[in-house]
């Protein structure tokens, strides 16, 4: 076991994606996530790795399309514009089925937007991370430890569904510093084959090919039902969720990243006022861990979405929940962390609408 | 164990709020306690006021943004002015009178105030008023234990062993000011 260290988030998700094998990184500055690539830029050398500021996010994210069709754990990281300039990148990486891990410390948008912490890429990162019918896993930590366990985590589920796996975070989580244990370094030699890599084979079998196009619509509709067999296995597979305080629960929060973080706050307050709430936590944003929420159905008498956002992750409650408990909502956005206590007071007046 | 310590530190650019703020996170490592510590970041960095916020709790920390400090060290009056209001009843406010002119004591807020800046200066070793005010700050609250708060210091301001013993001797400053 490593001994506990007092990392920033970003530092932590850098430093864990080489322990997992990660040997590229290709990306370009952005706020709030520029130590990610200043971390890569430092220490990649030092384990054989390469470390490229490339001349855009959309060379770079192409980058990782190349690394990735050779073989290689490979990275990129942004925030949020920077992650829709990559976004046909990660299109064509879905098409072509190949692994690789997207970070995207989220700031305030739409556009330029604000470099202070947001969730206003929920829709963007589990809708339409780019065109065609494709999904990405998201994973979204909570913690410093969470972005050690998940930068590390992500590649391995990569390269097992041959998919984009994207990190979420934000501003906060990227900024702050907590005690972390950082993942025992993983051997590149004990890292998955990869037999359709598009890599030197000398003569000894036909060659690989990393390609998206298909221009017979019956051959595309054909891999894209055949990639949808992949993604409902990763539906039953690879939901994740945190259930906190939710067996008697009332009131259940339910909140992702950064804002979990002021949700549990504010159950702990409500729960010292003797109001039962609870907060139900999808670390799997895509994913939507479904199955969380119907555990919390039976005795929940509402729901209350927190995000810093305007209201996204709250569709996904909604269907989840389909009618059968009110859901409502409490966020901020433009970059405003919301406060414990503007979370409590939404918790109170929904405890009196629905309470006897 | 302490109670838990909800801290602002903050002052310009440059006058080291950030590192006081991880070196008071640092001994809270140090003790395995539950720890965050959360910077401004941004055009704040730039000239305006630099401020971090350090949580120590033995129990898992929320927001990592502390808008009801228990605890506030103040650099410059910008800072002071900005925070002040947002210390809770009962908390204690430390703050360099040397760069701090207008001082206000809300209700319930103890507010300790000594010339940081100048009792380095005077000692030799200019630029640790930062160092001064953690001094200070701990001889009033005991936020950790002595040997936490000096293996801190080795950890972040250790590479250099005359600078190591230069930030001792700012605590002593504090603590005896």
């Amino acid at each position: 076991m490593s001994e506990k260290v007092l990392m920033k988030g970003n530092e932590a998700m850098a430093e864990s994606a080489m322990r997992a094998g990660c040997r590229f990184f290709f990306g370009y500055p952005i706020t709030p996530q520029t130590e990610v690539a200043a971390y890569m830029a430092k220490m990649m050398p030092k384990v054989g790795g390469t470390y490229l500021q490339a001349e855009s996010e959309v060379a770079a994210i192409n980058m990782v399309y190349g690394a990735s069709a050779a073989g290689a754990r490979v990275m990129t990281s942004s925030s949020s514009p920077g992650i829709s300039l990559k976004s046909e990148g990660i299109s064509y990486m879905a098409g072509a089925d190949l692994p690789g891990v997207i970070i995207n410390v989220q700031r305030g948008g739409p556009g330029l937007g604000s470099i202070q912490p947001s969730q206003a890429d929920y829709w963007q990162a589990t809708k339409a991370t780019g065109h065609g019918d494709f999904h990405i896993v998201v994973y979204a930590p909570s913690t410093v430890q969470e972005m050690a366990d998940y930068a590390f985590k992500a590649f391995d589920t990569a390269d097992k569904y041959r998919v984009p796996v994207m990190i979420m975070a934000d501003g906060m989580l990227g900024q702050m510093m907590e005690p972390v244990v950082l993942p025992e370094a993983r051997a590149l030699e004990d890292l998955p084959e990869k037999p359709w890599a598009t890599n030197g084979h000398g003569h000894k079998r036909p060659h690989n090919v990393a390609n998206s196009l298909y221009l017979t619509a019956e051959d595309l509709e054909d891999l894209v039902r055949e990639r949808y067999e992949r993604y409902d296995a990763i539906i039953e597979g690879e939901q994740e969720a945190e259930s906190y305080l939710t067996d008697d629960a009332d009131i259940v929060l339910t909140a992702f990243g950064g804002a979990a973080r002021v949700a549990r706050s504010a159950v702990n307050a409500a729960r010292e006022r003797g109001i039962k709430a609870g907060l139900v936590r999808p670390i799997t944003l895509w994913p939507f861990p479904t199955d969380a929420i119907e555990a919390v159905l039976p005795q929940a008498k509402a729901f209350l979405d927190v995000e810093m956002n305007m209201g996204q992750m709250l569709e996904d409650v909604r269907l989840a929940v389909a009618g059968r408990a009110p859901v409502e909502f409490f966020g901020r956005t433009g970059g405003v962390i919301p406060n414990p206590d503007e979370v409590l007071a939404a918790i109170v007046a929904l405890n009196e609408k629905v309470g006897e | 164990m302490a109670k838990e310590l909800s801290c602002v530190v903050a002052g310009f650019g440059g006058q080291g709020s950030l590192f006081a703020g991880k070196v008071i996170a640092t001994a809270g490592l140090i003790e395995d306690r539950e720890v965050s510590w959360m910077p401004s970041y941004g055009p704040e960095m730039r000239g305006g006021t630099a401020n971090c916020s350090v949580t120590l709790s033995d129990a898992p920390i929320g927001s990592p943004l502390v808008t009801r400090p228990n605890a506030l060290i103040a650099l410059n009056q910008p800072s002071f002015d900005k925070f002040i209001d947002a210390v809770v009843p009962g908390g204690i406010v430390v703050v360099d009178t040397a760069m701090v002119p207008q001082i206000t004591e809300p209700e319930g807020v103890r507010v300790i105030g000594i010339p940081a800046t100048k009792i380095c200066e005077e000692a030799g070793t200019p630029g640790l008023g930062n160092i001064v005010l953690i001094g200070k700050l701990w001889a009033e609250t005991g936020f950790c234990t002595e040997e936490a708060l000096d293996g801190a210091l080795a950890k972040v301001a250790g590479k250099k062993p005359e600078k190591l013993e230069q930030n001792r001797q700012a605590i002593k400053l504090g603590v005896n000011a």
